[in-house]
């Protein structure tokens, strides 16, 4: 009977249940963990439940089956990407906030075990990189790209929902640790020989191991689909040189994935031989070498960095030049150094380690070149501010976040070069301020970013303005919230306090843990003004819908269609003939245009095998966790099957006929007539409803 | 046609590859996408395979007291595997031709089951080899070492099955559809694939095998 | 599906198609023969074994680049040059980069692991 248990369950078991330490152990500590583990468990559940029955309830399944899971739509692929990235978002925050809770009163103690901070702060880190930020830029990238190329779709559709799918996937995993603990405790870079076998027998360490390789298959396939779709899919006259920024960044980091993220599959491959199959590359003994993980996880890590960092670059970019009604300052400069950054990116690696025990002259190489990634970033934030100098600036929303990035970041980045100095690393390495300088690094870039992009974009993609005035309160919170959470983490840092502490027992180190609480609770404050902002423009979205498209006045050609674009994105491809291809066409009065013909379109069809992938792929990663050897087998056959069964279709396109296409955009040009235009200072106002005045009547271009 | 006689073998080259070239115009758009972008695979996938050797040469020392290349390797059965696979290399090389120029569906198949045969033969004495090896005590969990070869060696292996299996499917579709674009598309990134493990086989016998032994 | 009859030029450039991948062959055949008869057969010191190993490879990978991917020095081919040469690129920053670092750690901390 055991047997037969243990080869359907493999070793999962009863104790995997998180209250069931709880049962056997009442110790207040156990009870108090126990407690805080199974409201996040039942969190999970009940959130699965909730979803599960309000779609039935609205009778939508089969919509979200045609219209969203096996739709081949890069703009529907990119909100999903976005949609998974800020439910990972909310779980990660709430356990920042935890772990901040823990240290502010971690003086000789606090409520948390060593066990459950572990559990925390890995993952913390992993959701953070692997499943918010990269979902996220490659959701919009995934939406904006092609738009802004003037493409109708990526070049591989389905290879995009597979993507998507091993995400999902990767996602998934990751919240299912939660029900089914426990997750890694070795932290987000895993390092061996903690996470290995004899050390970490349990499946924590299987899940991060999972999680995070379907989470790199997915970012490289992304990667090699962002590339081929800018290279090869431009509108006719789309040289490269008049490609938006966004783009520029855009092809810039999907050449980062493809060369970046093997190392990581790599490194994570290995270990899992090590733990499955007895292999000895990372173990103390029999030869292994645990420095060789290292480097390889950081020769991904560092290209990760970059990875994360260039949309954003793009992002402000756009931002930037469309809020100050000017065009973008050094656009050759600054497209030479993203390209400068992207190369440089892979040469630094080794800072992540200055303290491992190499020779000095190693380490001033790469103390060198990383201080040299400074140049091309500065010579970015000197062409953002030429941009707004004498500009009309408006302060949007993602202007606000855009600013609150430039200078945050400046700081973050001095902090960075202090590091880059490996004397001084050896003084604060693993120590709060190193903590301090990420998270300076990548919450102002990477996280005001997204959220800048999201303002910016979301009329376009949803046809309504996000309201502004929860906008604004969520962005300061953002920016206060930040501020009071990690500068604290510098002073730290410098103080002596290593990182990832679930306790300490320096009382000077209690004023400032507690100014940190604060700010995550700030930070908190400000996820919540996020949701109150989607909801009150969801319930407004009548008055503040823009479909004409153009609530900003843009410069780039996503903004010439309408909000939300057409499936098909343009009726005809349109001829580029400068950068700033939709300003262009205002100038000369062009825009809004009906084409002299039309004709039928073909779009790729739907495919499940998206969807296929994402649960098989679910399916491999929980059985090889919890070595259910039958459904690891099981699920990889079927994805064989899956992707051989999908070279036989041929059905792979579908085709909306001209006189559709005509109906449509007609349509749309019919109501841009009716739409009054507006001024600028009044994009904020109910009147905008995406149609701005002609340049010359508005501000200088 | 006059104005094709500008048309030259080199010339006109649309995506990294052998190109089909003029005859073959159908859908050429999709297939220049799909072949550069399955290129663009390859050098990720080179990527992988450039730590490993890497990971390999740091390994070299880690033998722990256990057989090394010189008790383990035998001269004969790689280049046995050497010689199989280039000449899978060039018989594939055939049957691109065959598809190119007659697109004589016999010609092309006779050449792909001669490429299949030689692709599986390989394995067959690869196998063979780790048999051997591990009959010698030459285990992955013996040392560091032989962990670094057999997560580099049969990951070749590995990707040599899948293009195995990749072109059985191929030839299933090619049963079905007949020589349509897709297949033909299929047959050219396959043919990338193929001539790719190759080189990286290169790496294999020269750094792995040759160096070990020598 | 029966063959496609060929014209004379097309006769012509299967021909010569099918010389160059003959040629490739060879050339790689012999490429390969010359390091496996060094190995096996003579005593030649070390370095310069190893040396020849290594001329030999990238000749081979540079005869395979050229007769069997069609990859030139062409103007039009130079799409796929570059993104070679940026792949070599960074496979001579990570590789050497990893031997660099793991050598040196190996010489200060773990002469056992030095080959």
């Amino acid at each position: 009977m055991r047997d037969a248990m243990s080869s359907i369950f493999g070793r999962l078991g009863w104790d995997a249940l998180p209250f069931w330490s709880m049962l056997h152990d009442h110790s207040a500590m156990t009870i108090i963990n126990g407690i805080i583990a199974t409201g996040a468990a039942s969190m999970v559940v009940i959130g699965a439940l909730a979803a599960i029955v309000l779609v039935t309830w609205l009778g939508k399944w089969k919509y979200l089956w045609s219209e969203w899971f096996t739709s081949p739509d890069h703009k529907k692929i990119g909100i999903m990407f976005i949609v998974i990235a800020l439910v990972m978002l909310a779980r990660a925050i709430i356990e920042a906030v935890f772990m901040r809770a823990q240290q502010a009163v971690g003086l000789d103690g606090g409520f948390l075990t060593a066990e459950h901070f572990g559990q925390l702060f890995t993952t913390h880190g992993t959701i953070m990189v692997f499943f918010m930020a990269m979902p996220f830029l490659t959701g919009i990238i995934n939406y904006v790209m092609p738009l802004q190329i003037g493409a109708r779709d990526l070049s591989f559709p389905v290879l995009n929902q597979v993507s998507l799918g091993l995400t999902a996937a990767g996602a998934a995993l990751v919240m299912i640790s939660l029900v089914l603990a426990p997750f890694s405790i070795g932290g987000w870079t895993g390092y061996p020989p903690f996470t290995e076998l004899s050390y970490n027998p349990g499946a924590g360490v299987d899940y991060w191991i999972w999680a995070v390789t379907l989470s790199t298959l997915s970012s490289t396939l992304t990667g090699i689909n962002f590339a081929v779709t800018i290279f090869k899919k431009r509108a006719p006259g789309m040289k490269l040189f008049r490609m938006p920024l966004f783009t520029w960044t855009a092809l810039c980091t999907a050449i980062l994935m493809i060369f970046g993220m093997p190392p990581l599959t790599v490194a994570t491959g290995l270990l899992a031989l090590d733990r499955y199959l007895d292999f000895h590359m990372f173990t103390t003994d029999l030869g292994g070498n645990m420095m060789n993980y290292v480097n390889l996880f950081w020769a991904f890590g560092h290209p990760e960095v970059y990875i994360l960092i260039l949309p954003p670059f793009g992002i402000f970019s756009e931002v930037f030049a469309t809020f100050s009604g000017k065009r973008i300052y050094g656009y050759k400069l600054l497209v030479i150094a993203t390209m400068c950054i992207a190369v440089l990116s892979f040469t630094v690696w080794l800072h992540h380690f200055f303290t491992m025990g190499q020779s000095a002259h190693i380490n001033a190489a790469f103390g060198i070149a990383t201080m040299l990634i400074g140049i091309p970033t500065g010579v970015k934030v000197y062409d953002w501010m030429l941009t707004m100098y004498r500009g009309r600036i408006r302060l949007s929303v993602p202007m606000v976040y855009a600013i609150g990035f430039i200078m945050l970041f400046v700081l973050g980045g001095m902090t960075g070069i202090i590091l880059a100095t490996p004397s001084v690393d050896y003084q604060v390495h693993n120590s709060l301020f190193l903590v301090a300088h990420f998270h300076n690094m990548l919450i102002p870039g990477l996280l005001f970013g997204m959220l800048s992009a999201t303002n910016f974009w979301f009329p376009k993609a949803f046809g309504f303005r996000l309201e502004e005035r929860w906008g604004y309160r969520a962005a300061f919170c953002w920016i206060i919230g930040f501020m009071l959470a990690f500068f604290p983490l510098y002073v730290l840092g410098l103080m002596g306090m290593p990182r990832r502490s679930v306790a300490y027992f320096e009382p000077q180190y209690l004023p400032w843990m507690i100014t940190a609480g604060i700010g995550a609770l700030v930070i908190l404050c400000a996820l919540l003004c996020l949701l109150i902002q989607l909801w009150v423009s969801i319930r407004d979205r009548h008055a503040n819908n823009v479909f004409a498209g153009d609530p900003w006045d843009g410069r780039t050609l996503e903004w010439a269609v309408s909000a939300p674009p057409p499936e098909y994105n343009f009726p005809v491809l349109p001829e580029i003939y400068s950068i700033d291809a939709f300003m262009t066409e205002k100038d000369r009065g062009q825009g809004w245009q009906a084409p002299d013909r039309y004709e039928d379109i073909d779009m790729p069809a739907n495919s499940a095998l998206g969807v296929v992938v994402a649960v098989t792929g679910l399916a491999m990663a929980f059985g090889l966790v919890w070595y259910m050897w039958w459904l690891v087998i099981g699920a990889g056959l079927l994805t064989l099957v899956a992707v051989i069964a999908r070279g036989f279709v041929r059905q792979t396109t579908r085709t909306i006929s001209a006189s559709e296409v005509q109906r449509t955009h007609e349509h749309w040009l019919e109501q841009v007539r009716r739409t009054t235009p507006i001024k600028r200072s009044h994009e904020q106002s109910t009147a905008n409803h995406g149609l701005p005045v002609p340049p010359i009547e508005g501000a200088v271009q | 046609m006059s104005s094709r006689n500008t048309h030259s073998l080199e010339g006109n080259s649309r995506h990294p590859g052998l190109n089909l070239g003029p005859a073959h115009a159908q859908e050429e758009d999709t297939r220049e996408e799909m072949v550069f972008g399955f290129w663009v695979f390859m050098m990720s996938d080179l990527i992988i395979f450039g730590l490993l050797f890497a990971t390999y040469v740091t390994m070299l020392g880690g033998t722990a007291g256990g057989p090394g290349p010189k008790e383990l390797f035998e001269m004969k059965s790689a280049f046995i595997e050497t010689m199989l696979l280039l000449t899978s290399s060039f018989t594939f090389g055939m049957a691109s031709l065959a598809l190119k120029y007659r697109e004589d569906k016999t010609r092309l198949v006779f050449w792909l089951v001669v490429t299949l045969l030689l692709g599986v033969a390989f394995l067959f004495f690869e196998l063979k080899d780790f048999h051997t090896m591990f009959d010698k005590g030459g285990v992955p969990s013996r040392s560091g070492y032989l962990s670094a070869f057999f997560s580099l060696v049969p990951l070749h292996g590995l990707h040599v099955t899948g293009a195995c299996i990749w072109l059985l499917a191929l030839l299933g579709q090619m049963t079905v559809h007949g020589l349509d674009a897709p297949v033909k598309t299929g047959i050219l990134r396959l043919a990338i694939l193929w001539h790719f493990l190759d080189i990286v086989w290169i790496g294999i016998f020269s750094l792995v095998y040759l160096g070990g032994l020598s | 599906m029966s063959a496609r009859p060929l014209n004379e030029q097309q006769a012509r450039e299967c021909k010569t198609e099918q010389r160059s991948y003959l040629w490739g062959f060879l050339l790689a055949l012999v490429l390969t023969l010359i390091p496996f008869a060094l190995v096996a057969f003579t005593e030649i010191e070390r370095l310069t074994l190893w040396i020849t190993i290594g001329v030999c490879a990238l000749a081979q990978v540079v005869v395979h680049l050229r007769f069997f991917m069609h990859i030139t020095l062409a103007r039009n081919k130079r799409e796929d040059l570059l993104l070679i040469l940026f792949t070599v690129l960074i496979l001579v920053i990570l590789c050497g980069g990893t031997l660099w670092i793991l050598f040196d750690l190996y010489q200060r901390m773990l002469p056992g692991m030095m080959p």
